[in-house]
């Protein structure tokens, strides 16, 4: 189904600061700002509740699969490793390191985001708790994905974090972030800021998945520029219960045939709100992008699924397609795309269709002998497939695993 | 004694309470193949979806029966259990879901499959991608026949088996028809009548309006139907009575 652009933006406006404005609400002061230190060790050394939840959001504790890992737990760095056959090729620390060890990393904080956006880009301005620096040296092809892991192991903590990642010319890499809880942590709040720097000629996936729990807040701030003929990648994927979530990354598409992919898979079960989304502005000649959306929703949750693409130069395209699955009748799916074009010749395009599983999809399958639940459970696995993303087997793997996992719970 | 696979009782079928089928009467016994012409609209593909159990495919009065059980008011999939398989006319696709997880649920054997994909011509790539998703018509035919042979029904319907396909793959697709038909009994929509090429079918039967109003020898009504066009059949003494009802 093809939706035409509406005429009057004033509709999709209100009803965007209608649920912003009741969930911006949360009291920042009403978390703890005082957790345990952590010192720094390898991962496996960790406690295994902490391997397994890490586990779960694509952070492997074999840190020899992995060029390079960064690991934080509450506001302490406990790793940050490059293994030995990457050492000329990547830099990983903290960002707090990195501003001090280099002059120049002042050109790449804040610069892509502002601090006074909101409550939360200022919180992780004026209390800011590390993060991780990544950078991909000039023509360096990493064939090992490196990960990040920004873990909350005390109850009710606030943890903001401020990351940088910088792809040098002709680099090309593979980020896995994972942000995830103890399973003691029931109540929390999580402000993430990331700027992305992709140079031209340098290639960046970046893969994000987030596990919370069910009383926990989560506001994700990121911001991409990419140059000439840059590839910028990110995957999103939550498919455990949060409180709410809400993220809209940008993404300026500013090079000579720069390239952006927004692909994100959401599940939310119980009382879950997210409010997620991807902006994407085309800058030059030749720009383009997507953003692709699966959303599933069940139980009591809510999501809003949007997309925003912006049209500045002629001879740039984008599309956008967003896909929603109810599976109950109490859970609600708002899908939001925008466009928005200001130069002749941008060419801006989307679809957007929610509903619930096609009756004639399942009784196809029950024709081959499916019960109307494993009829059902694999539409919804086959809906959150991630084959199409290209991620490393292995990740690919144990997020199928998960997919799996949540089609059984959901059905 | 032979047995009655397929015994379909004065069955008549409303679609959103429209009536589609009349008083159909079909009987197929054990090794029969039977075809079923008709012009578009006559009802052809609601009696096959009536005797899977398509719930909007509603039963208003009649039996049918599936070696001797009574499946009326059975789920799709416990007919299908029973042994009726069908390949669609116009299957839907399913975004994600692999033709090669539905086909490997159908069979535990790998060495099987590979024995049928090569039957079929198809390339082991093709069990990777989304079921139905963009596919040909030559396509569509091949998967729903692969999808049948997997599930090892022994009574298969076929939903127009002959249409959207062009020449060479008509030729692959009819003779493993043919070959699957040596050992099932089953019952074959056709509108053309190409895949009678193929396969040795029994009897044939002609539905008009929703009511099946003659039924012979394949080879004679076909070319009748060929020859004259359903118009000949409109002019039967038994479609004009069925008219006056």
């Amino acid at each position: 189904m093809v939706h035409e652009m509406p005429k009057s933006h004033k509709g999709s406006s209100k009803m965007k600061s209608k649920p912003d404005k009741s969930r911006s609400d949360l009291d920042v002061n009403s978390y703890t700002r005082k957790p345990k230190r952590w010192g720094s060790r390898s991962i496996a050394h960790l406690p295994e509740e902490f391997l397994k939840r890490a586990s779960e959001v694509g952070i492997v504790s074999e840190e020899n699969s992995r060029s390079a890992t960064y690991f934080q737990v509450d506001h302490s760095v406990t790793a940050e490793i490059v293994q030995n056959l990457f050492q000329d090729k990547i830099e990983v620390m903290s960002t707090k390191k990195a501003l001090k060890k280099y002059r120049w990393f002042k050109d790449y904080w804040w610069k892509l985001i502002n601090a006074d956006t909101d409550k939360f880009t200022a919180l992780a301005e004026t209390r800011w708790d590390q993060g991780y620096f990544i950078r991909i040296l000039e023509d360096q092809k990493v064939d090992f994905p490196l990960q990040a892991c920004l873990f909350v192991s005390t109850d009710n903590l606030n943890q903001n974090v401020h990351n940088v990642v910088i792809s040098e010319p002709g680099s090309e890499a593979q980020i896995i972030t994972g942000c995830t809880v103890h399973p003691s942590v029931h109540r929390g709040l999580h402000v993430g800021v990331s700027e992305f720097y992709i140079k031209e000629d340098a290639n960046l996936t970046f893969t994000m998945i987030h596990g919370w729990s069910q009383e926990f807040d989560s506001r994700p701030r990121s911001a991409a520029v990419i140059g000439d003929n840059g590839v910028f990648v990110s995957n999103y994927m939550c498919f455990k219960p949060v409180k709410s979530l809400q993220m809209y990354p940008v993404a300026y598409c500013r090079g000579v045939n720069s390239r952006v992919s927004f692909n994100n898979i959401l599940y939310a079960s119980e009382a879950s709100y997210i409010d997620a989304g991807a902006k994407i502005v085309l800058q030059n000649e030749g720009s383009g992008g997507e953003i692709i959306t699966r959303a599933i929703a069940t139980d009591k949750a809510k999501v809003y699924a949007r997309g925003f693409l912006q049209g500045e130069h002629g001879g740039s395209k984008a599309h956008l397609e967003c896909r929603g699955l109810l599976l109950s009748d109490e859970a609600e799916i708002y899908a939001v795309p925008e466009l928005l074009a200001t130069s002749q010749g941008a060419e801006l395009s989307h679809e957007a269709a929610v509903g619930k599983i096609a009756e004639e999809q399942i009784q196809y399958l029950m024709s081959r002998g499916f019960s109307e639940d494993e009829a059902s459970s694999l539409i919804v696995r086959g809906f959150m497939d991630v084959s199409i993303f290209g991620l490393p087997k292995d990740l690919e793997n144990s997020i199928k695993q998960m997919v799996d996992i949540t089609a059984q719970r959901a059905l | 004694m032979t047995e009655n696979v397929l015994d379909v009782r004065d069955v008549s079928v409303n679609i959103q309470g429209k009536k589609v089928l009349e008083n159909i009467n079909l009987t197929i016994q054990q090794g029969e193949v039977h075809v079923l012409f008709g012009p578009n609209g006559s009802g052809k593909s609601s009696l096959l979806m009536a005797i899977l159990g398509f719930p909007s495919y509603k039963v208003t009065s009649g039996e049918i029966f599936f070696k001797g059980v009574n499946v009326t008011r059975l789920p799709i999939n416990e007919r299908v259990n029973l042994g009726m398989s069908v390949a669609f006319q116009n299957p839907p696709a399913i975004r994600g879901v692999k033709l090669g997880s539905i086909v490997n649920h159908l069979v535990s054997d790998s060495n099987k499959l590979a024995e049928i994909t090569e039957k079929l011509r198809f390339p082991p790539e093709f069990l990777q991608r989304d079921v139905n998703l963009g596919f040909s018509g030559g396509e569509v035919k091949k998967s729903e026949i692969l999808q049948i042979t997997a599930q090892g029904g022994d009574f298969v319907m076929l939903d127009e088996p002959d249409s959207g396909v062009d020449v060479e793959n008509l030729q692959v697709v009819g003779k493993v028809i043919d070959e699957l038909f040596k050992e099932r009994s089953g019952l074959i929509i056709t509108h053309y009548g190409y895949i009678l090429r193929y396969v040795n079918a029994d009897e044939a039967h002609v539905l008009i309006n929703g009511t099946i109003v003659c039924s012979g020898k394949p080879v004679r009504i076909l070319g009748q139907i060929l020859n004259e066009g359903y118009s000949w059949c409109m002019k039967c003494p038994k479609v004009i009575k069925a008219h006056q009802k």
